[in-house]
């Protein structure tokens, strides 16, 4: 009459729809905690997921009840010292006595209602509705592309996939060995034969036993097939996966006088920004720092925002040694490249123009996107308007002013919107 | 007889054995009537998906569920909370989940708990018979959760969710209290017929046909009362007066409403339910012991949380959070069982029907024929208010003193009895709030009247954010009044719809 079944191996998801439901609901509330959260994270740390507090009067599913206030008569357990008619003050909070029971319910209504948003989430949140312009090269987000690749030889296959040098040379094999015994026989049965003929005794009977011998035996060695479908051998391919999914980010900043710490700052969380974005579409980012002033050099992270240097400033320098770097480590049949350039826009003034034409030709071409901000409070400069023109000849060539750290991720926003479908 | 098992370890066969052995006991000896029973093993990822979906396996999706999940994943994951040993459903086979993480013993004893106590009190007590079909629930919530889903792919996701979020927030209301319903058979004639009524009134809806016609004076509108009168059930109401609901929304309407009456029994008989299961799994397990097929470690793991589930920790302990149902519960059946069997003179006072008869039939009536409410004010003992050292304190608003009505002596028994009782009174916890009428030749606004008992207001905030649920399924302006002993109006809410302003002539 009683079954017992083991639901264990039925879905235990079940809830999924309910909790996206949930953080659909509050989408708000947790966009807002997750750029916060964005602010405070160094460039690579988007692991973990994020923990998301939302005030709880927010999420509350209102009911009728009844407030403070009227007569209410209480029944607790546990009495020590009271008796009939003793009368004593309002204990003062929940402390779980008197009218504690209705008090500690609005009490808890002070508390965040918090949880954790999984890294997925997180970023879901954070990308939702963006998407890289030109994502042209690879499939994103988890395809991974397969390769087929030689993987020695099998006993079956397609005849395309014959290979004839290894069939005849196993035919060969075979061939040999089946005639081995044969062969014996045959010089056998000719030595014999010989002696037969030479001995001449009345070798009537036998030397027709010995020629018919041999003719049964040539018969048999011509019977062994030339080619038998046991030697084919094929070509054996096996799919792998591709490492495709590879992206390299280059982050070029001004790091002359001209650039402060804040404006630094700004510029860090626009990286932010896009690292977090590659991550999400590739498995493998390659991070390169360029900061330049006059000359250009390549740095690791904690040099490329912490250290400080002054004098003038040579955009082209940067350009010119992403170039290099381009052409020596990252071929772009292989890579995505990503650039995101920051700068308050000073330039010396005749390299601006020297800029456009490294973008144009070198530059642009091997890139997947490359975005430029100008963190600046001024007027633009010569570089800004020669990158203006680059952006008008290039569809992937993105451009923005921010003034304050406020304006980072609408730019951002700005930048990667989605896009229709390119058509490059 | 030796013990059927003797590690820890569960696994399917010692299940079905314990299983069969708690039968024995419980249907055989003690003749507990359940319902076929389902065991299903889960793990406590699934637990926590029962969990959400208010313990039912299906149901339509919502993000109240899905909030209540976080906080649930949320709470396990940190250790804060185990999982409760069981779930079981209303329903006919009777599910009872069992948890993988559970030892040998656990298994045994929600086996108990669950399969044979909360299965015996689904069957046999008289609101879940009248108000709920066991048969029929799972079917209904499939259907339920097809239907949004539908709706949802019609409508969109937004315009159900709100439709939701407006029901949920007076699901409470979407109850018969008072009305009782009519024997099986002759419901189902009542319930064809009166669709036929209904579907009658929505062809000449007396409101809604209505078009104005100024009387000279006031004389017209004091004769035409809608509703005639006032009605408990705001959500029937709703769905079946509301003018600018579409047939789907009524649909979802009634299917809150379906699922809050189904619940209802269980919100009103937690102490004598859990008190039942409690009861049994204490005695079954016990008649195992008796019986020498369980260990002395097996009894020690019990016995261990089973007293930690009916532990009332005292008014000035940290963690006291008001009366534990399973601590009232079991301690009034127990108490209902040594009445029978052993009675002292003072029960022989205070229960001279059941003092001395056989104790099996006396709890029998008792789980039948009772809610919290009635269950208390009948069967709470004067030993048990000594044990429990009830008191009572009167907190009026008027008083700047807290006062001690009654503690447990002589003359305060009765007092604390029946107090105790109202305290489990649904009908005084929640505020008593009814449709009053509609304006059917003005504005059509919804009045609704809150009767207060003695003088506890509505809390005000949640009291103008429902209203505005109330105003979105009524689609006019929607009041709301509290009126006190005298029938003198203490607050009033009001929501203003704003828009659909009807154009009179």
């Amino acid at each position: 009459m009683s079954h017992i079944i083991d639901r264990r191996l039925n879905g235990k998801n079940k809830s999924t729809v309910n909790r996206e439901r949930f953080l659909r609901r509050f989408k708000a509330q947790i966009k807002e905690a997750v750029s916060k959260a964005i602010k405070g994270r160094s460039i690579t740390d988007i692991e973990s997921g994020e923990k998301v507090s939302i005030p709880v009067k927010d999420i509350a599913e209102p009911i009728f009840h009844h407030g403070k206030g009227g007569v209410w008569d209480h029944i607790h357990p546990g009495n020590e010292e009271f008796i009939k008619g003793d009368r004593f003050s309002r204990p003062q909070g929940g402390s779980g006595s008197g009218g504690g029971g209705r008090a500690s319910k609005d009490g808890e209504g002070e508390d965040d209602f918090a949880f954790e948003l999984s890294h997925e989430e997180f970023m879901n949140v954070f990308f939702d509705d963006l998407a890289l312009p030109n994502l042209v090269k690879n499939q994103l987000m988890g395809i991974d592309e397969l390769k087929s690749v030689r993987a020695g030889f099998t006993n079956d296959g397609t005849p395309a996939n014959i290979n004839i040098v290894r069939s005849l040379r196993g035919a060969l094999a075979r061939r040999v060995a089946m005639a081995a015994p044969t062969l014996e026989e045959i010089n056998k049965t000719e030595e014999e034969l010989d002696t037969l003929l030479e001995s001449d005794e009345e070798s009537g009977f036998e030397v027709r036993e010995r020629r018919r011998r041999l003719h049964f035996l040539r018969e048999r060695l011509g019977s062994i097939p030339f080619i038998d479908p046991f030697d084919l051998r094929y070509n054996n391919r096996v799919k792998q996966l591709k490492p495709t999914s590879q992206a390299v980010m280059f982050c070029l900043m001004d790091v002359s006088g001209s650039m402060d710490e804040a404006k630094k700052d700004m510029a860090k969380r626009f990286f932010i920004l896009l690292y977090l974005f590659l991550q999400r579409n590739y498995e493998k980012i390659d991070l390169v720092f360029i900061r330049h002033h006059t000359s250009a050099v390549e740095v690791n992270e904690h040099d490329f925002f912490h250290s400080r240097e002054s004098g003038g400033t040579v955009v082209s320098s940067a350009l010119n040694l992403m170039k290099e770097i381009l052409a020596k480590r990252y071929p772009s049949d292989v890579w995505n490249v990503y650039a995101a350039q920051a700068s308050d826009g000073d330039n010396w003034d005749s390299d601006s123009a020297n800029c456009a034409h490294i973008l144009d030709e070198a530059v642009l071409p091997a890139c997947q996107y490359y975005a430029y901000i100008e963190i600046t409070e001024g007027e633009p400069q010569n570089l800004w308007y020669e990158y203006l023109k680059v952006q008008e000849r290039h569809r992937h060539f993105a451009m923005q002013k921010i003034h304050s750290a406020g304006d980072i991720y609408p730019v951002f926003r700005e930048l990667f919107k989605r896009q229709p479908t390119p058509t490059r | 007889m030796t013990p059927i098992s003797t590690g820890s370890e569960w696994t399917f066969e010692l299940i079905d054995e314990y299983e069969r052995a708690i039968r024995e006991i419980a249907v055989d000896e003690f003749k507990l009537d359940v319902y076929p029973i389902q065991l299903e093993v889960i793990s406590a990822e699934q637990m926590m998906d029962a969990y959400s979906s208010v313990g039912m396996p299906v149901n339509y999706h919502h993000w109240s569920f899905g909030k209540h999940f976080v906080a649930t994943e949320k709470s396990y994951k940190r250790g804060h909370m185990g999982l409760a040993y069981e779930i079981v459903i209303n329903s006919n086979p009777c599910i009872a989940y069992l948890m993988e993480e559970n030892s040998m013993t656990m298994q045994a004893l929600v086996t108990a708990h669950a399969a044979y106590g909360h299965n015996s009190f689904f069957k046999g007590n008289y609101l879940f018979k009248a108000w709920t079909d066991a048969s029929a629930i799972i079917d209904y919530l499939v259907f339920a959760k097809k239907y949004l889903s539908q709706c949802e792919e019609r409508y969109g996701i937004d315009a159900v969710e709100e439709l939701l979020d407006s029901c949920h927030a007076l699901m409470n209301y979407g109850v018969d209290r008072y009305k009782r319903p009519q024997k099986l058979s002759m419901a189902k004639e009542q319930a064809r017929q009166s669709e036929r009524e209904h579907y009658l009134q929505q062809q000449v809806n007396d409101l809604w046909r209505t078009i104005p016609k100024r009387d000279k004076g006031d004389g017209g509108q004091a004769a035409l009362r809608f509703p005639p009168e006032p009605q408990e059930n705001l959500l029937y109401f709703i769905e079946k007066s509301a003018p600018f609901l579409e047939p789907w929304q009524r649909e979802v309407v009634r299917i809150v409403r379906k699922v809050a009456q189904y619940f209802y029994p269980q919100r009103q008989t937690q102490v004598m339910n859990e008190g039942w299961a409690t009861f049994w799994h204490y005695t079954i397990l016990n008649r195992l012991y008796e019986k020498k097929l369980v260990t002395d470690g097996f009894m020690m793991e019990f016995l261990q949380s089973h007293t930690n589930v009916v532990y009332q920790p005292p008014v000035n302990a940290q963690w006291y959070r008001g009366i534990n149902p399973y601590a009232l519960g079991f301690s009034m059946y127990q108490d209902i069982r040594r009445v029978c069997e052993e009675p002292t003179d003072e029960d022989r006072a205070w229960f001279p029907d059941i003092a001395g008869t056989p104790w099996r039939d006396a709890l029998e009536f008792a789980m039948r024929n009772f809610k919290d409410e009635s269950f208390i004010s009948q069967y709470l003992s004067p030993k048990l208010i000594r044990d429990f050292r009830f008191f009572a304190i009167r907190d009026d608003d008027q008083d700047d003193k807290l006062e001690v009505e009654a503690i447990h002596d002589e003359e305060g028994y009765r007092e604390i009895r029946q107090l105790l009782a109202e305290q489990y009174n649904l009908g005084s916890r929640e505020p008593n709030i009814q449709v009053w009428s509609v304006n059917v030749r003005g504005d059509r606004s919804l009045t609704l009247r809150h009767s207060m008992h003695n003088r506890r207001p509505l809390e005000p905030e949640s009291a103008e954010e429902v209203l505005r649920h109330v105003a979105r399924l009524w689609g006019f302006d929607v009041r709301l009044e509290s009126v006190d002993d005298q029938g003198h109006v203490r607050q009033t809410f009001s929501c203003a719809t704003g828009h659909r302003e009807l154009q009179l002539s």
